[in-house]
């Protein structure tokens, strides 16, 4: 169809919609990673009102990851799960302890309150290690023998996993922050502002950590950004550099906190880090789908089957994406401290 | 019976689906009441369609909320414990599970967003939009995962392919196959009963404290008109789903019904004891001849008992006998509440009725225990099969250990255990407060309506 591969077409739009899930259930999930910080429970509400209306939506793309993947990449899905299964249930039971807190933090009494704000902050926490595991787990590649997986429970768990998951957890902070800074006003505002100075120096830590340490987990990987156990090919190299050089530029922009900026501005550099962030990894893994065992073409569905999904996503995605933006247009304010307390 | 991976997978999935259930059972009949509710409040004006929709909301909030997240559990469940399966038939379902997502998913929890926090920032108009919108999505998801859940009772319009896996030959086949119509109409029904039942038992016991207030009252004519009407033709439309099973799925059938030996005359079995070693019932006390007449139309004709099939062909008997015989129990007791509730009705006495309010509360809960056992017959009656006479469920397990599965299966239930105590007591403490004649909006803020500030603005009125 249209002179493309159907695969390839389908890769990049599961692509694309692991992206959006990053980069909207993130700061979601980083707004419960930085809840135990907040100063009170009035605060805490805040936090909450900021997201709750969109939350849902936001983890929809989540569900359309993984059962796009199912659809699109059986042979892929099948052999990534039974590998990354501890950590993807560890990521659904945390997702279930904080998606039901939303609500019953509202109606719980006393103990049950506190409970149900430990349980928020507690599994969007859990949801982002776990997420980190995934992501580490597939970037240093799964054993596969005969399109099923054929490694160990634990393998998923190695030093490389555990700096991905902390990095995970900053990165997650640090969208959460920038979507304090434009939902919220006031002191909890200006506090929101300083966590996303220090998460910004944390993030750029933790994703130079994580980049240097990609560069070890295949030697293909070290070649495609010129790097030899020897010498470095700077034409590779120099090619790709605009991305390391970027990301720097908006840590460094994050950290310094411009006054009289738009207060989405924050939130918009952070997706861009994240942007490269997972370039960066596209043009690690290329052309892998489940890194070093299979391409698209490889663990595709039949053309028949990514047809018929390509007919409902050309005119589903654009509907889909435009009335989700016409629910952030319609809570667009910022939460109203008046408001919100009588 | 060994305890691998095999049937912790089994129970995991069992668990986890049928805890998942429980909550789009009661929403998508829920939120196609919030949609009758606002629009006749835009219609009429009534304020007490506006109590009664600012009232229900609430605990629609929370349901919804424990849908989404188990719901998220089950697309991934297929991949870390069904590898096998995913593999070999994801080419034939896969696009179904993905336009669930596209066209009813998204929908749902988008415009949940304006239903739940947009009461005062959209205007009445769009909001009784968005309410639709989540209604309409609610019955597509529905459909959706009814199709697919479908084809593999009734498989058709596949082959295999090259690689060994399945491919779809005809996507209208695969999508509208031979039970799909009759299963998508016993579920959706099944969802409004459920519904229903809920919203019965909550207005009579309002009623039964002597709190009459006419959001009640109307409440439950509401729920008694769709319990008169959807009993008797629930037990229909599941008599046709039962006809269908018998003629694609003639085990699970012969198992539902406690059939071991091919007979004409088959009975229909009020009670027994199924024993699946000895193959027979123990204790059987049947109608001689009914069981015919129901599956075949006629009580001369010969009907295939278990004995037909090999036995480890057969689905496990016991659970879907009894599985089958609580349904159709449920169901029966709604026809006579529905019939109990119109003629209460018809005589002026629906709102003084205090028997019928008692069996109405008691009655609460029969929607879900149908719709569970329904599901349990559903499912365990297409055993051995995940694929109905195609894959077996023991060759559709991912190659996981079984000590990854039982820790795993541990967590669900502990999880579940602690989330689903807090939201039945969250909804069980605003149903035993029902409605009242001054629900008062959300202030304009991001706070969902029924939260400790929607509370205060209801007390300082």
């Amino acid at each position: 169809m249209f002179g493309l591969e159907l695969s390839m077409i389908w890769a990049v739009l599961i692509a694309v919609a692991v992206f959006l899930y990053v980069a909207l259930d993130g700061f979601d999930l980083g707004v419960g990673i930085l809840f135990p910080f907040a100063k009170d429970s009035r605060e805490r509400d805040h936090m909450q009102a900021a997201i709750a209306p969109v939350w849902d939506g936001n983890e929809t793309w989540l569900v359309l990851g993984g059962g796009g993947l199912f659809a699109a990449f059986p042979k892929a899905y099948a052999a990534l799960m039974p590998a990354l299964y501890a950590p993807i249930i560890l990521m659904l039971l945390a997702l279930i302890f904080r998606g039901v807190a939303f609500e019953f933090r509202h109606h719980g009494r006393g103990r049950g309150k506190t409970f149900w704000t430990a349980a928020f902050a507690g599994g969007s926490l859990v949801a982002a290690i776990a997420q980190g595991f995934v992501l580490g787990a597939f970037i240093q590649g799964v054993n596969i023998v005969d399109g099923q997986f054929a490694g160990g429970a634990m393998d998923w768990l190695t030093p490389f996993s555990i700096l991905v998951a902390a990095s995970m957890v900053a990165g997650y902070a640090l969208l959460g922050g920038c979507w304090l800074v434009f939902k919220t006003e006031g002191e909890l505002y200006e506090r929101a502002r300083k966590w996303v100075a220090r998460l910004a120096v944390l993030t750029a830590l933790a994703m130079g950590a994580v980049s240097i340490a990609t560069l070890g987990v295949d030697p293909r990987v070290t070649a495609r950004w010129g790097f030899t156990m020897t010498s470095i090919d700077w034409g590779s190299f120099i090619k790709l550099a605009p991305l390391p050089i970027a990301a720097v530029a908006i840590c460094f922009a994050l950290w310094r906190r411009w006054k009289g900026a738009p207060h989405i501005l924050p939130y918009l550099l952070a997706v861009g880090l994240f942007l490269i962030g997972y370039l960066g990894l596209a043009v690690s893994l290329w052309p892998y789908i489940v890194p070093f065992a299979m391409t698209p073409a490889d663990a595709a569905a039949a053309d028949n089957a990514l047809e018929l999904m390509l007919w409902g996503a050309i005119p589903m995605l654009p509907i889909i994406l435009a009335y989700t933006a016409y629910v952030y247009w319609i809570f667009r304010a910022k939460v109203d401290d008046d408001a919100a307390y009588h | 019976m060994e305890w691998d991976a095999l049937l912790l997978s089994r129970l995991q999935f069992a668990f986890t689906i049928g805890f998942h259930i429980i909550f789009p059972a009661f929403t998508i009949g829920l939120a196609s009441f919030l949609a009758v509710c606002e629009g006749l409040w835009l219609f009429t004006k009534k304020p007490l369609f506006k109590n009664l929709y600012l009232f229900w909301v609430k605990i629609f909030a929370i349901s919804f909320g424990m849908g989404v997240v188990s719901g998220v559990v089950m697309s991934y469940q297929f991949g870390t414990n069904w590898s096998v399966f995913s593999a070999l038939v994801g080419s034939v379902i896969g696009p179904l599970l993905a336009y669930e997502v596209l066209t009813a998913f998204f929908l749902e929890a988008s415009f949940l967003g304006i239903m739940l926090f947009g009461w005062k920032r959209v205007g009445p108009g769009l909001h009784f939009f968005s309410t639709c919108m989540v209604a309409i999505g609610t019955l597509m998801s529905a459909f959706w995962i009814l199709a697919a859940n479908s084809w593999m009772q009734t498989p058709q319009g596949w082959a295999w392919a090259e690689d060994g896996t399945m491919i779809a030959t005809s996507f209208m086949e695969v999508i509208f196959n031979p039970s799909l119509p009759s299963r998508f109409a016993h579920m959706t029904l099944a969802a409004y009963l459920t519904t229903a039942m809920v919203i019965a038992a909550v207005s009579a016991f309002a009623l039964l404290k002597n709190k009459a207030l006419p959001e009640s009252r109307t409440a439950l004519r509401m729920a008694v008109l769709m319990m008169a009407i959807v009993a008797p033709l629930q037990v229909v439309v599941g008599h046709e789903s039962g006809v269908v099973a018998h003629e694609y799925q003639p085990a699970k059938v012969a198992a539902m019904e406690g059939w071991w030996t091919t007979q004409a005359q088959q009975p229909t079995i009020l009670f027994a004891w199924p024993d699946e070693a000895a193959e027979r019932n123990h204790l059987e006390i049947g109608i001689p001849g009914l069981g015919s007449w129901v599956v075949a139309g006629s009580a001369d004709a010969e009907v295939e008992g278990l004995d037909a099939f090999a036995p480890e062909d057969r689905p496990p008997v016991w659970i879907t006998f009894w599985a089958f015989r609580i349904m159709v129990a449920m169901g029966l007791a709604m026809v006579a509440l529905g019939i109990w509730g119109a003629g209460a009705w018809a005589l002026k006495r629906i709102d003084t009725a205090r028997w019928y309010h008692r069996a109405l509360v008691v009655a609460g809960p029969s929607g879900f225990i149908a719709v569970l056992a329904g599901w349990i017959a559903a499912e365990v009656g297409r055993q051995p099969y995940v694929v109905y006479g195609v894959v077996r469920t023991a060759d559709a397990v991912s190659p996981v250990s079984a000590a990854s599965v039982a820790t795993s299966l541990m967590f669900f239930i502990v999880v579940y255990a602690i989330v689903f105590s807090a939201g039945a007591l969250y909804i069980l403490r605003l149903m035993a407060k029902g409605p009242d004649s001054h629900e008062e909006p959300p202030q304009d803020t991001n706070e969902p309506p029924g939260t400790p500030m929607g509370a205060g603005v209801q007390e300082a009125t």
